[in-house]
C-alpha cells in the first residue's frame, strides 16, 4: 500500500540487485549474539547469531522441531513464563541486553508485540480486546482514535466499525487474528512477532494477513516463524533457515543454518542443509 | 553497531507507573500467599487442637472398652461408637452403592434425553439437601411412633452418599473412551454384555474411590443420627434395629455437656474420627489424582 | 452348509438372551433411578406433612412471628430466619475473597509441588466432620473469639451496633466464623476448577501485550470466570444456611433477634437440633417441621440457582465459540 519504500523490494525472481549497501544504513533492531536456549536440560536452540532490520519482515523458517518458536520467544522474553527456561549469549535490542540486569519484562513486551499461532482474542468486545492494554498503560487519552487507528492499521476496520460492542469470538479466524494484531499494535510497539500467524487460518484468511504485512511494515519491524517456505518467499525480505543440529552425544537442538536476503537463499543457498530444505528434498 | 542507547535503556527499566503497577502485583501476590496460609493455618489449628487434648486419653482400653457411666470419673471407652460407626456406614454403603451406580449407569448409557434430566436433578438437589432436613425426614418416615433404630440411622446415611457416589461413578463412566463401547457392540457383543463386562471393569477404580470418599464423608455426619440413633447404652450393639452408638453423636453430646471429663472424651473421640475420615479421604484423593493420570494421559 | 440351521438357530437364542439381558439391565437402572427421585420426593412430602399442623394454625405469618412458646402453643420462625441469614451472610462476606486469593494462588501462583500440596489441605479442610469443628468452636474458637476478637472489634468498631456489649464465648459472630472455615473449601476448589480452564493462549496473549500477571488475572481469568464465580458463591451461601450441627453448638441457643454479633442467637437449623429430641406439643414438633420446610426451599432454591447460572454459563461459552 505504502509508497514510501525507496529500497526496491526483493522478490525471489529479482536477484540481481545488490543489496549489502543498502543495508549499511538499515537500522538493526536486534543484534543476537551466540543465543543459548533451554528448558530445564533440553537445549533448544543454540549457536544462533543474526541482526534484525528495521522495518524489514524477517522470516524464520525450518523443520519442525528446530527451535524457531523458542527463538521468536526469547526476543519478547515470553520464555520467561515457562519454569526452568534459561537463556544464554545476548539479545540486543538497539544496543541494550533485553536480558540485562533491571530490563523490565513488560516494558519488552510493550515494545515487542507477538500474534501467536491461533488466534487468541479475549472474550471481550472488539472494543474492549483492542482497548485493554492500553488501559492498563494508562494510555486512556484519546483512546476511541487509538483503537480506530489500531483497527485500520490491521485492515479491520472496515469490517466492525459498526459492530464495536460485539464479541470478539463472533469475528471469524482471520478476523480475529487481525483483531489480535490490532490488540499489538494499538499501544505502538516498534517489533511484531509473529509466530506462524496464518497456520490456523483457510487460505483467504491467510492471503489478508499476508497482505496486511506487506502495510505493516512501513511502521514496524516484523518478525515472522513460519514452516511455509512460499509464504516465506512471499512476504519475506530476509530469511533465516533453522535446523536441527545433533551433537555428538546425540541430542539435537535447533541452530541457525543460513540467515540472508529471501531471493538468494531460496535461489542460491549457500548452505547445502538450506538448499535440501528449499528445494524440498527433506523437511 | 549502534552506540548503546542510554535512554532506551532507562526506559527499559520502566518509569514510575510501571513501578507501581508492579507493587500492586506484588501486593496481591501477597495477599493470595496468606490466603493460602490462612487456610493451613486454620486446619494445623483444628488438628493441632484435636491432637493436643484427644491424644491423652488415646489406649488400647480406650478404643475398646464400653462407654463410661453417666457421671462417672471413669474414663471409660469408645469401642461401641467405633464398632456402631462403622456398622451404620456400612449398611448405608450396602444401600448407597448398588443404587448409585445403576443410576449413573442409567444416566450414562440408557437414558433418553428427556428421562435424564429430571433423573439429574434429583441427584444434584440432592447433593444439596440440608442433613437435617434428611435427618426430619428419617425421623417421621421410621422412627415416629416407633423406637429408635439403626437402620433408619443407615438410611439417612445412604441419602446423604448416594449422590456423591453417584456422581463419581458418572465422572469415571464419561472417561471410558467410545471407541471401546463401539468396538465392543461391533463385534456383536449385547448392550448389557459391553456395559457388565467391559465399561463397568474399567470404571471399577473410579467407582471404589468415589465410594470411599463418600464413606469419609458420612462417617462424620451428625444430623442424620441424631435423632433417630442418639439415644442408647453404653454397651456394644450390633443389631440395626436398635439404636445403635456412633461417634458423631457422642461427640455432639459430649461437646454440649457442662463436665469437662465429656470434653475430654470428646476431644479423643474427635481425634479418632478425625483420623478416620483424613486418612480415608487423602488415600481415596491420591488414588483419584493418580487414576485419572492414568487414564486421562 | 449343515451348520447354518444351527447358527441361526444359536444367533436366535444368543439374541433372545441378549435382549432380556439388556432389558434386564435398563430396567433395574431405571428402577434404581426411580427411587432416588421417589425418595426426593418422599422427603419433601414427608416434611412438608410434618408441617401441615403448623402452616394450617399460622399460615405464612409465621415467618414474620418471633414468639416461640411451647406452652401458649405460639410459634415464629423470624429470629430464626434472621440467625440464618446474618451467620450466613458473615460466612459469605468472610469467604468469598479468602477462597478467591486461595483459588488464585492454588491456580496461577504457587510452583507446581507446593499446588498439591495446598490445594489438598484445603480440600482436607472441607473434609472436618461438622461435629469435630463444633467441637472447637465450642472450647476454642468461642473462647478465643471472647478473649480476644470481641474486645478487639468493641474497642476499634465498638461504635457499630453489631459490635457492641460483652464478648460471649458462643454467638452468631462465632457461628459465623466457623460457617466461614466450612464454606471457604468449598468456594475455593470451585474457582479452582474455573481459573484453571481458563485456556493458557489468553493468559499468555494478554501476558504478551505487556500486563503484569495481576493484570492478566483481572482482566481475563476473573472477568471471564464471574458467572462461575457467582455459582461458587451460591453453592457455599446454600451450604452455610443448612449447616445445623456445628452452628448449634456455637451459637448459644437464644430465640431472638439481638442486634450484637456478640450475643447468642438462633438460626433455623440449629433451633430443629436444639428442640427436635425434647418436644412436648405436637405443634411444637409441627413448627419445626415448618422450620425444615423453610430450611428445603432453601436448599433447593439455592441449588437451582447455581445449576441455573452454570446452565447460562455454558452456554455462553458454547455460543462465544
Amino acid at each position: 500500500m505504502s509508497e514510501t519504500d525507496t529500497m526496491p523490494q526483493m522478490r525471489p525472481v529479482d536477484v540481481a540487485v545488490p543489496r549489502e549497501a543498502a543495508e549499511q544504513t538499515r537500522e538493526t533492531v536486534f543484534d543476537i549474539q551466540d543465543l543459548k536456549a533451554s528448558y530445564g536440560s533440553n537445549v533448544a536452540v543454540r549457536g544462533v547469531d543474526l541482526q534484525i532490520y528495521r522495518n524489514l519482515v524477517t522470516a524464520v523458517i525450518g523443520p519442525s522441531g528446530c527451535g524457531k518458536s523458542t527463538f521468536i520467544r526469547c526476543l519478547n522474553r515470553m520464555n520467561d513464563e515457562v519454569p526452568g527456561f534459561k537463556q544464554e549469549g545476548k539479545i540486543l535490542y538497539h544496543g541494550v541486553d533485553l536480558y540485562g540486569d533491571g530490563v523490565d519484562q513488560i516494558e519488552v513486551r510493550r515494545r515487542i508485540g507477538m500474534v501467536f499461532q491461533r488466534p487468541n482474542p479475549f472474550p471481550k468486545t472488539i472494543y474492549d480486546n483492542v482497548a485493554w492494554a492500553p488501559r492498563i498503560l494508562g494510555l486512556r487519552k484519546d483512546l476511541h482514535e487509538r483503537v480506530e487507528k489500531a483497527l485500520r492499521g490491521a485492515a479491520l476496520w472496515d469490517e466492525v466499525k459498526d459492530r464495536l460492542k460485539k464479541s470478539a469470538l463472533a469475528l471469524s479466524g482471520g478476523q480475529q487474528q487481525r483483531l489480535c494484531i490490532a490488540r499489538a499494535i494499538a499501544i505502538e510497539p516498534e517489533v511484531l512477532l509473529l509466530d506462524e500467524p496464518a497456520s490456523a487460518l483457510d487460505p483467504i484468511a491467510t492471503a489478508s494477513i499476508e497482505e496486511l504485512m506487506h502495510d505493516l511494515k512501513t511502521d514496524y519491524t516484523l518478525v515472522i516463524v513460519t514452516h511455509n517456505m512460499q509464504q516465506a518467499a512471499r512476504v519475506a525480505d530476509r530469511t533465516a533457515f533453522f535446523s536441527l543440529d545433533v551433537d555428538e552425544s546425540g541430542r539435537g537442538a535447533g541452530t541457525l543454518v543460513e540467515y540472508d536476503d529471501t531471493g538468494k537463499l531460496f535461489t542460491a543457498p549457500s548452505d547445502k542443509r538450506t538448499e535440501d530444505y528449499v528445494t524440498g528434498r527433506f523437511g | 553497531m549502534a552506540a548503546v542507547d542510554h535512554a532506551l535503556t532507562v526506559s527499559l527499566r520502566g518509569d514510575r507507573r510501571t513501578r507501581r503497577r508492579r507493587i500492586v502485583n506484588r501486593l496481591v501476590e501477597l495477599v493470595a500467599i496468606l490466603a493460602a496460609a490462612a487456610a493451613v493455618g486454620v486446619l494445623a489449628w483444628v488438628v493441632y487442637a484435636v491432637a493436643k487434648r484427644g491424644i491423652d486419653l488415646i489406649s488400647w482400653s480406650f478404643l475398646t472398652g464400653d462407654l463410661p457411666i453417666p457421671f462417672s470419673p471413669e474414663v471409660g471407652g469408645i469401642g461401641p461408637l467405633i464398632l456402631g460407626s462403622a456398622i451404620l456406614v456400612g449398611i448405608a454403603t450396602l444401600i448407597a452403592l448398588p443404587i448409585g451406580v445403576c443410576i449413573a449407569l442409567f444416566l450414562e448409557e440408557f437414558a433418553p434425553g428427556w428421562l435424564r434430566v429430571p433423573i439429574q436433578l434429583a441427584i444434584d438437589l440432592m447433593v444439596g439437601l440440608p442433613s437435617i432436613v434428611i435427618a426430619i425426614f428419617v425421623f417421621s418416615a421410621l422412627v415416629y411412633g416407633h423406637a429408635e433404630n439403626g437402620l433408619a440411622g443407615s438410611l439417612g446415611l445412604a441419602i446423604v452418599m448416594l449422590p456423591l457416589i453417584t456422581r463419581a461413578t458418572q465422572e469415571v463412566l464419561r472417561l471410558v473412551p467410545s471407541d471401546q463401547r463401539e468396538g465392543a457392540l461391533a463385534l456383536g457383543a449385547s448392550r448389557w454384555r459391553t456395559v457388565l463386562g467391559i465399561i463397568l471393569p474399567s470404571s471399577l477404580g473410579g467407582i471404589l474411590t468415589g465410594t470411599v470418599l463418600a464413606v469419609a464423608r458420612a462417617i462424620g455426619e451428625t444430623a442424620p443420627l441424631l435423632f433417630v440413633t442418639g439415644i442408647y447404652g453404653r454397651l456394644v450393639v450390633l443389631n440395626p434395629s436398635h439404636a445403635m452408638p456412633n461417634m458423631p453423636v457422642q461427640i455432639f453430646i459430649w461437646s454440649e455437656s457442662p463436665d469437662p471429663l465429656d470434653h475430654k472424651r470428646a476431644w479423643a473421640t474427635a481425634f479418632v474420627l478425625m483420623a478416620i475420615v483424613l486418612v480415608t479421604s487423602l488415600v481415596a484423593r491420591i488414588a483419584l489424582n493418580w487414576g485419572r493420570r492414568n487414564v486421562t494421559r | 452348509m449343515s451348520t447354518l440351521p444351527a447358527t441361526t438357530e444359536l444367533r436366535g437364542r444368543r439374541r433372545l438372551r441378549d435382549s432380556i439381558g439388556d432389558r434386564l439391565l435398563v430396567g433395574v437402572t431405571l428402577g434404581a433411578s426411580v427411587v432416588a427421585v421417589v425418595v426426593l420426593g418422599l422427603i419433601a412430602w414427608k416434611v412438608l406433612r410434618g408441617a401441615h399442623l403448623a402452616f394450617s394454625k399460622f399460615g405464612l405469618s409465621f415467618l414474620t412471628e418471633s414468639a416461640w412458646d411451647a406452652q401458649k402453643g405460639v410459634f415464629g420462625a423470624l429470629p430464626g430466619i434472621y440467625g440464618t441469614a446474618v451467620s450466613s451472610l458473615i460466612a459469605l462476606v468472610l469467604a468469598t475473597p479468602l477462597a478467591l486469593a486461595i483459588a488464585l494462588f492454588l491456580s496461577e501462583l504457587a510452583p507446581r509441588g507446593v499446588r498439591v500440596v495446598v490445594g489438598s489441605l484445603v480440600e482436607t479442610l472441607a473434609a472436618v466432620p461438622s461435629v469435630v469443628l463444633g467441637l472447637w468452636g465450642i472450647l476454642v474458637l468461642g473462647p478465643f473469639t471472647a478473649d480476644h476478637l470481641e474486645p478487639w472489634l468493641n474497642r476499634w468498631f465498638g461504635w457499630l451496633q453489631i459490635f457492641s456489649g460483652e464478648p460471649s464465648s458462643s454467638g452468631i459472630l462465632v457461628a459465623g466464623l466457623i460457617l466461614t472455615i466450612m464454606i471457604v473449601p468449598i468456594i475455593a476448589s470451585i474457582c479452582r476448577e474455573l481459573f484453571l480452564a481458563v485456556p493458557s493462549e489468553l493468559e499468555e496473549g494478554a501476558l504478551a501485550l505487556g500486563a503484569t500477571r495481576w493484570e492478566m488475572v483481572r482482566g481475563v481469568i476473573l472477568s471471564s470466570s464471574r458467572p462461575g464465580i457467582a455459582a461458587a458463591m451460591i453453592l457455599g451461601l446454600g451450604r452455610a444456611l443448612g449447616e445445623a450441627i456445628a452452628v448449634a453448638q456455637v451459637i448459644g441457643a437464644n430465640w431472638g433477634i439481638p442486634t450484637s454479633l456478640f450475643k447468642p442467637g438462633d438460626t433455623l437449623a440449629s433451633k430443629i437440633v436444639e428442640e427436635f429430641q425434647g418436644y412436648s406439643t405436637f405443634l411444637q414438633l409441627s413448627s419445626l417441621f415448618y422450620l425444615g420446610v423453610i430450611l428445603l426451599a432453601i436448599g433447593l432454591v439455592t441449588n437451582l440457582a447455581a445449576q441455573l447460572i452454570v446452565r447460562r454459563f455454558d452456554v455462553y461459552r458454547t455460543e462465544a465459540r
